[in-house]
């Protein structure tokens, strides 16, 4: 068997192994549209756009939106696995063209889903390392001693500075957190398998907020394997309110950041007004996930032709 | 100079960090969770040698260092400068010690050699990779000690001193890696 055949072999059979996990779950699978008339607001992410019969249409960031009008819709359990587009991003772990697994389950909360995301790792990828769980406060108390929760900014900053030299002028916590992340805690979990849940505020993105030992915590949680981050799910915020709030401050972010703002997707508001059922959903990088599995070292290697090859 | 940003980080590159040209190792894309993207940067300063680990937010730049390396033809010293020739201009540029370091002990003269210069100036001196020196002083030979193993330090022309075996002999020229310090053979008769 040629080593290109045996490439798409381990992808194709990830591919089926989802769907029957899924199938035997009473999931539905569904597609989400690729070119979308909306664009996310996230401060980090940037959509490619392009018109299309005199209009603008986004390349899709993720089928979050999409997926949340059909729950609202009354779908029910339902998952998608399809192509999403970020622009800005690639490495050795990023393309600007990947293929995203994401799902949502009704009446679950961020830990039943942890455990859903584990079992669907494992079936793609029996020989997964075993996945540990520790909240994100405990993982910065564990490797870098301070308590992401409640440090200020100068505290994170003082700490990052006593790692590297690093001259950034951000006043924001949610950048020295991350700055943290990459130069503190990424390189320590190298030879880890693990979800962090329960994210400093400032990292919500799309999680509902709770308090969890007398502390405000994100329910957000990532899966991290060999220091590649694996999956990001959400207890998602359902508060239609709360989610144009989180629109705005992304949009006030962007343009103190010279990146612009986003128009708003209204569609999904009026779906969260109508009423999105409560649920945690998730989105994993199936291509990672391949990767990881068949031991390649770069994304690239799971993709029939990859972003350089295309 | 021209300045370059995180996505044209290639090893090789030559940037200028805190005053100093550095060399780019490694650039590493990162992106915590739906967060700010950095680059997670190795790079050896060229002034001291040391490797740094720094990590620049995606998009930044940096100034691009001007330093080039020639092969250059190893003229002579004068105890404080160490003097090359560029075998295409005929460009004669003095390296202090500094520069040289300890390639000082892999110098002969007419020898081909890389010299980094960064603004025209010597900033490190790189020796082939084998270089064929004269032993000025070894212990005897001894009988029989041809092909088993043993060895003994063995003084060469430029001061640099390394192990040979014991069938080698004063004044024989011999082979080394100056990569790892150590006797290769001896040199072929020319």
């Amino acid at each position: 068997m040629t080593d290109t055949r045996q490439r798409l072999e381990r992808i194709a059979h990830a591919r089926s192994v989802v769907r029957d996990f899924f199938a035997q779950r009473g999931v539905l699978e569904v597609t989400a549209p690729v070119a979308g008339a909306r664009a996310v607001t996230d401060p980090q992410l940037e959509s490619i756009s392009f018109q299309v019969m005199n209009q603008a249409r986004y390349l899709q960031t993720s089928p979050e939106f999409a997926l949340k009008r059909l729950l609202a819709m009354g779908s029910g359990d339902i998952y998608s696995l399809g192509t999403v587009f970020r622009d800005d991003e690639q490495g050795r772990w990023h393309s600007p063209e990947f293929t995203m697994l994401e799902w949502y389950r009704l009446g679950f909360d961020h830990h039943d889903l942890m455990d859903e995301v584990e079992s669907l790792v494992r079936s793609v990828w029996p020989l997964a390392p075993s996945l540990k769980r520790f909240s994100h406060r405990e993982l910065f108390l564990r490797y870098l001693a301070i308590d992401s929760l409640t440090s200020s900014v100068e505290q994170l900053k003082a700490r990052a500075q006593e790692l590297q030299d690093c001259a950034f002028n951000e006043t924001h916590r949610a950048f020295w957190l991350e700055l943290l992340w990459v130069i503190g805690i990424e390189p320590a979990l190298k030879q880890e398998a693990c979800f962090v849940y329960d994210f400093p505020v400032e990292q919500a993105a799309l999680a509902r907020i709770g308090r969890r030992d007398s502390a405000w915590v994100a329910h957000r949680f990532e899966l991290v394997i060999n220091g590649v981050e694996l999956a990001n799910g959400f207890w998602e915020l359902t508060d239609a309110d709360e989610q144009a709030r989180r629109f705005e401050a992304d949009n006030r972010f962007r343009e103190q950041a010279g990146r612009g703002a986003i128009v708003p997707d209204e569609r999904l508001l009026s779906a969260l007004r109508q009423g999105l059922p409560e649920c945690a959903g998730v989105a994993l990088g199936f291509d990672r996930l391949v990767a990881l599995s068949a031991g390649y070292q770069q994304i690239a290697d799971a993709f029939a032709l990859s972003w350089d090859q295309a | 100079m021209a300045n370059y940003s995180t996505n044209e980080f290639r090893p090789g590159l030559k940037v200028m960090l805190d005053g100093d040209p550095c060399s780019i190792l490694e650039n590493e894309f990162v992106k915590p969770g739906k967060g700010q993207a950095f680059n997670r940067v190795r790079m050896r300063n060229l002034t001291t040698g040391r490797v740094w680990e720094r990590t620049f937010k995606s998009g930044e730049s940096l100034e691009g260092a001007d330093v080039m390396d020639h092969t250059m033809e190893y003229l002579y010293t004068d105890g404080e400068f160490y003097y090359f020739m560029d075998p295409v201009t005929f460009e004669q540029h003095q390296a202090d010690k500094k520069a040289v370091g300890e390639t000082y002990l892999w110098l002969k003269e007419q020898d081909t050699c890389e010299v980094t210069l960064y603004n025209g100036t010597p900033l490190s001196v790189t020796p082939a990779n084998f270089v064929e020196l004269e032993i000025v002083e070894t212990d005897p030979g001894l009988k029989g000690d041809t092909a088993q193993g043993g060895n003994k330090p063995a003084r060469l022309s430029t001061g640099a001193v390394v192990k040979v075996p014991l069938f080698v002999t004063q004044g024989e020229v011999i082979k080394v890696d100056t990569r790892s310090g150590e006797y290769v053979s001896r040199a072929s008769k020319s």
